[in-house]
């Protein structure tokens, strides 16, 4: 058993789901928006669709999965390639450098999205 | 002549690895790799490799021919060289001991970890475990494995973490052991594989499906793993 606690949920299979999960619920999002655009949009439209609770929870749970998701992949990502094994010290320092900035720039993207979403 | 272009390094009198131009004459013949190599042996007694059987049973020679992992003594020139070219370079992520030896120790904790061995604490009968046909066949595909190593050091995840990825060729054992009849520490097993290192660093590239000798799929047995750690936690 390998411990690591900066991963999602400290559980590989957890880290594996919630990827799965937050990947449908994006796709879902994704078709969903294309569909609108395509079916054609004006100011009004748009702005009564997202007035609408059902729109703003959709629209944050697609923020929230990408937040998930972008985390879980990036986690993997720095794990591979800034490590103690191939920098040496350096490798954790850049590593939890770097998990820090991917935090905050979602913990951002997400309180900012709320706003939007909700402020208009 | 085949141009054989070969990887040399010996720690004791050589700073750093370098390739070696080797012209090499086949007779015109469809040799084996492992042909070539003692042919190449047999005018520089230096050329350094690990070799046994020679016939794909042992698993000692496993080499990088031409970019791709493999056994030496099975592989026929005629399925690896292009152009009249033929590169050797030693299984690529473990560190050289010499030419193309390199040091299996991390491969082989990985295997370690997996307890590749049956457990049973059930008193033992007085001739053997049974197992019916049908149990014995969910071992096909899995028992065959030589650990030659050539799927491990074809993984990009065992690579960077050959530490904490148990990487393919451990996972098959794990799996022989998982998919048992006459095991019975599925549990234990499970529990210690469930990290985001030891399987879950499998993204599913397949390339180690795509160099194993013995035509064996670690991918799927690793997916059959997943599948039962998500049995066990849902
Ligand atoms: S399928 Fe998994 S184990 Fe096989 S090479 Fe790819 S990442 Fe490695
Ligand atoms: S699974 Fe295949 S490539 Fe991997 S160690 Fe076993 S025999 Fe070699
Ligand atoms: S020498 Fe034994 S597998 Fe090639």
């Amino acid at each position: 058993m390998v411990t690591a606690i900066t991963s999602m949920g400290r559980s590989g299979l957890y880290d594996w789901m919630m990827q799965r999960v937050s990947a449908v619920i994006m796709l879902a999002y994704f078709i969903f928006v294309t569909c609108v655009l395509l079916g054609g949009v004006d100011y009004a439209s748009w702005k009564e669709l997202y007035s609408q609770t059902w729109m703003r929870i959709f629209s944050l749970l697609a923020l929230l999965s990408m937040g998930l998701h972008a985390w879980v992949g990036l986690w993997a990502v720095f794990t591979d390639y800034l490590t103690e094994r191939l920098m040496g010290t350096t490798g954790n320092v850049l590593r939890f450098a770097a998990q820090l900035a991917s935090a905050l720039v979602m913990f951002t993207y997400v309180v900012w999205g709320i706003q939007i979403l909700w402020g208009y | 002549m085949l141009q054989v272009s070969i990887y040399r390094y010996n720690p004791e009198t050589d700073a750093e690895p370098y390739m070696q131009d080797v012209q090499v004459d086949t007779g015109g013949k469809d040799l084996m790799v492992l042909d070539v190599l003692e042919l190449i042996k047999s005018q520089d007694t230096s050329v350094t490799y690990r070799r046994s059987c020679r016939e794909g049973v042992c698993g000692s020679d496993g080499i990088n021919m031409n970019g791709k992992n493999g056994l030496a003594c099975i592989t026929p020139l005629s399925e690896t060289v292009r152009n009249n070219k033929l590169v050797l370079r030693p299984l690529p992520g473990l560190p050289v001991v010499r030419d193309l030896v390199v040091d299996m120790s991390m491969f082989y904790t990985q295997y370690e970890k997996v307890q590749p061995y049956l457990q049973n604490d059930s008193p033992a009968p007085a001739i053997e475990r049974l197992q019916s046909p049908e149990d014995r066949e969910k071992l096909d595909g899995l028992y065959e494995c030589i650990l030659c190593a050539c799927c491990s050091t074809s993984c990009p995840s065992f690579w960077w973490n050959p530490d904490r990825f148990i990487g393919p060729a451990g996972l098959l054992q794990a799996y022989r052991f998982l998919a048992d009849s006459r095991d019975t520490a599925t549990e234990e097993r499970l529990a210690k594989l469930d990290d985001p290192f030891s399987v879950f660093r499998c993204h599913g590239i397949q390339n180690c499906v795509n160099v194993c000798p013995k035509g064996l799929n670690p991918t799927r047995a690793i997916g059959h793993i997943r599948n039962m750690l998500l049995s066990r936690a849902t």
